[in-house]
């Protein structure tokens, strides 16, 4: 009798909370999640005092539980010793969570609901361009108070924005156009070092590089310069793999990219001009927030509009039938070589990014570990989707520095997430959704 | 002169010889049909006509111009398209987005276009969007536009093959067994979808089928193929009542049983 009613009344709950947030437009969470983050600055150090927690959670609560988890299961697994009194975290970290954000989010999210809209609506009849920058800006200083408040959180939402980038420009290939390419990391290698040879080689004084070319105080101004010729550079080296891989019909892209991606490795492992094994070091940190933000925002912009033009269409047409594809007039070859170098150009810039975020790069990133991420990434969130990308990304990501005190159970959590998630969606989460971005940015009209 | 014009095409496959000399000549607006048992080597024709294979031996002439040696895309953009016995339709596309995809040859826009959303490439999506709604129209699956292709009904599939054909603006179109699988209404609907469209599009029309009825009722000639050969060739009833058709088809019958 329970278990019959159990999971209805679950779905009811769902059902509920789908009903509740339905009318909720993108600007309505954005003010909400505004208010979190405010109302996080202003009261978060008290509130943490006041619940006895260590300090102030950095990841929304998720870290301080999996830090009593993973209390727990030391004690269990080796028998470490175990401070009883950090299991009273996991409740309060809960509250916590509650009170800055869930309540907050909920509340405001749902009570502007018709002035979110109507505002939405307005927008509405200026350009595009307008209704998104006002939004985009909104998103940024969101993004902004919340990564101001630690360097923990700063690094994270850059290396996750990154994130977001790399896995879309791989969706491309491994969802788009529906082929397995393994070398994405070696074109992010190699976007990283060559816009660390533009920055680090011109600009700064280094000991593998040598003497700055040129100073000046207005160099950062460069930086985009040197994102471009990364991708660039990365583009050039897809070239390398496509033009043997598109010759004929059939699948050798997997073997011939997983041959690019160890030949890079060992390309950048040996070449003593570029450091070697141990990299380059000592970029100039210009990869700032807003310069990361802009840079994922107009990557995702300029993917979006090349899989939703009818060009870009012929992609999802040379997956589910190439013949077919070809005698409507759709020159297959120059389709998927287009499609590859332009997700290589942009994983070359998120290499870029990456190098100047972390301001060191070594060969040793962009190992299979790094494959194996952000396929993770692509397949978790979904195929054939920008949504899917954000959401695979982001959450892979999340989940990644929350698990961070699992240490080694970590590797095993996440593969399991996502067996889990390829036997109930095979696809993906949100696969091959089309991302329309004035519905996007547009008002929720729910009669 | 004629439109399609097809000499002493060879093909083996690794020594077996699938077509042997064959001919056609195919003029503006007529209807052409090609019968013959299975495996006789119509399919093959088609490939080789339309650039999917190489021929080993011969010429395909098309509108003056010498097919052989150019690709399945190109032969497409220059106005000869092609259905599929098997129809080949995209399974994540939408109605709509499978006419649109026939214009790929000639979107206007560039590469650049398709990345930056230019106002050139709105102005393109749109004019290509409005002549596919005509195209959906005309076949009568423009109620179904934004459905994916494979939530149609099988009748309204071939409908939407056959539209994205035709938005090719082709002057030849090569028909694969369009009635196959069909019940006899479906059959008679497909016919005259046909008809119109050669009607309309003034279009040359080469048709696979197995149907003798569909070819008595659509084409002025015919030809029927054995064993990679053209056996005879001449108006329809000569063809379908000749002896050696007969004793062809009859004798793959008895293979059959």
């Amino acid at each position: 009798m329970d278990e019959a009613t159990a999971p209805k009344k679950i779905g009811g709950l769902f059902y509920r909370l789908d009903q509740f947030f339905k009318p909720v437009p993108l600007l309505g969470y954005l003010l909400g999640v505004l208010v979190c983050v405010l109302w996080e600055q202003m009261a978060g150090e008290q509130l943490s005092a006041f619940l006895g927690l260590p300090k102030m959670p950095v990841l929304f609560g998720l870290l301080t539980i999996f830090k009593v988890v993973a209390g727990v299961i030391n004690l269990l697994i080796k028998g470490d010793a175990f401070n009883w009194a950090t299991l009273v975290h996991v409740p309060t970290a809960l509250v916590y969570l509650t009170v800055i954000y869930l309540i907050p989010i909920s509340l405001v999210a749902r009570a502007s609901v018709k002035p979110a809209n109507a505002l939405a609506r307005y927008l509405q009849g200026f350009p595009l361009i307008i209704t998104a920058l006002v939004q985009l800006g909104l998103m940024y200083a969101v993004l902004h108070i919340w990564a101001d408040m630690s360097d923990y959180r700063l690094i994270t939402l850059k290396l996750t924005l990154i994130a977001v980038l790399f896995t879309l420009s791989l969706n491309i290939i491994n969802g788009y156009m529906g082929e397995f390419s393994c070398s994405h990391p070696g074109f992010m290698a190699i976007g990283a070092y060559m816009s660390s040879l533009f920055t680090v080689g011109l600009f700064t004084s280094d000991k593998v590089l040598g003497d700055a070319v040129f100073t000046f105080s207005a160099a950062y101004l460069s930086f985009p310069l040197a994102l471009i010729f990364g991708g660039m550079m990365a583009a050039l080296g897809a070239l390398i793999v496509a033009i043997p891989s598109f010759k004929t019909r059939g699948d050798y892209l997997a073997i011939i990219s997983l041959a690019f991606l160890f030949i890079v490795k060992s390309f950048f492992e040996n070449m003593q001009v570029l450091g070697g094994s141990r990299g380059i070091a000592g970029q100039p940190d210009w990869a700032t927030l807003p310069v990361i933000f802009i840079t994922m925002a107009f990557g995702i912009w300029t993917i979006n509009n090349f899989v939703t033009s009818t060009m870009g269409k012929a992609l999802n047409a040379v997956r589910d039938d190439e013949t077919a594809a070809e005698a409507m007039t759709v020159n297959t070859r120059k389709t998927k070589m287009v499609a590859f170098l332009f997700g290589a150009f942009w994983a070359g810039v998120a290499g870029g990014m990456l190098a100047h975020v972390l301001r060191y790069v070594n060969p040793a990133m962009f190992s299979v570990q790094k494959l194996a991420e952000v396929l993770a990434m692509v397949y978790f969130g979904g195929l054939n989707s920008v949504y899917g990308s954000i959401v695979g990304a982001v959450s892979i990501s999340l989940l990644g520095e929350a698990l961070r005190p699992l240490e080694i159970l970590k590797w095993i959590v996440i593969p399991l997430l996502l067996i889990l998630v390829m036997i109930y969606r095979p696809t993906g989460l949100i696969a091959f959704k089309e991302f329309d971005v004035r519905q996007v940015f547009g008002p929720k009209e729910v009669d | 002169m004629p439109l399609l014009h097809v000499t002493d095409m060879s093909h083996n496959f690794g020594g077996l010889q699938a077509v042997s000399e064959y001919n056609l000549s195919l003029d503006p607006g007529q209807i052409t049909g090609l019968i013959g048992p299975n495996g006789a080597g119509k399919t093959t024709i088609f490939n080789l006509i339309t650039g999917l294979y190489r021929p080993t031996k011969g010429s395909v002439r098309f509108d003056g111009e010498e097919l052989v040696g150019k690709k399945l895309n190109e032969t497409a953009a220059m106005g000869l398209a092609r259905t599929f016995q098997e129809m080949k339709l995209w399974r994540h596309m939408t109605v709509l987005e499978h006419i649109k995809m026939a214009r790929y040859s000639k979107l206007s826009y560039g590469l650049m276009g398709a990345f930056l959303g230019t106002p050139k490439r709105r102005r393109e999506e749109r004019k290509v969007t409005e002549l596919a709604m005509e195209y959906l129209k005309m076949f009568a699956v423009d109620q179904v536009a934004d459905q994916l292709v494979v939530n149609l009904p099988y009748g309204d599939q071939r409908r939407v093959e056959m539209a994205r054909a035709l938005v090719i603006e082709p002057k030849v179109l090569l028909l694969d067994e369009p009635t196959v699988g069909m019940t006899p209404d479906e059959m008679m609907a497909m016919i005259e979808v046909i008809r119109k469209a050669h009607e309309r599009f003034n279009l040359a029309i080469f048709l696979i089928e197995h149907r003798l009825q569909v070819v008595r009722e659509l084409c002025q000639h015919v030809q029927a193929l054995v064993f990679g050969q053209v056996l005879v060739e001449g108006k329809s009833d000569e063809v379908q009542n000749h002896p050696k058709v007969i004793e062809a088809y009859i004798g793959e019958q008895e293979v059959e049983f």
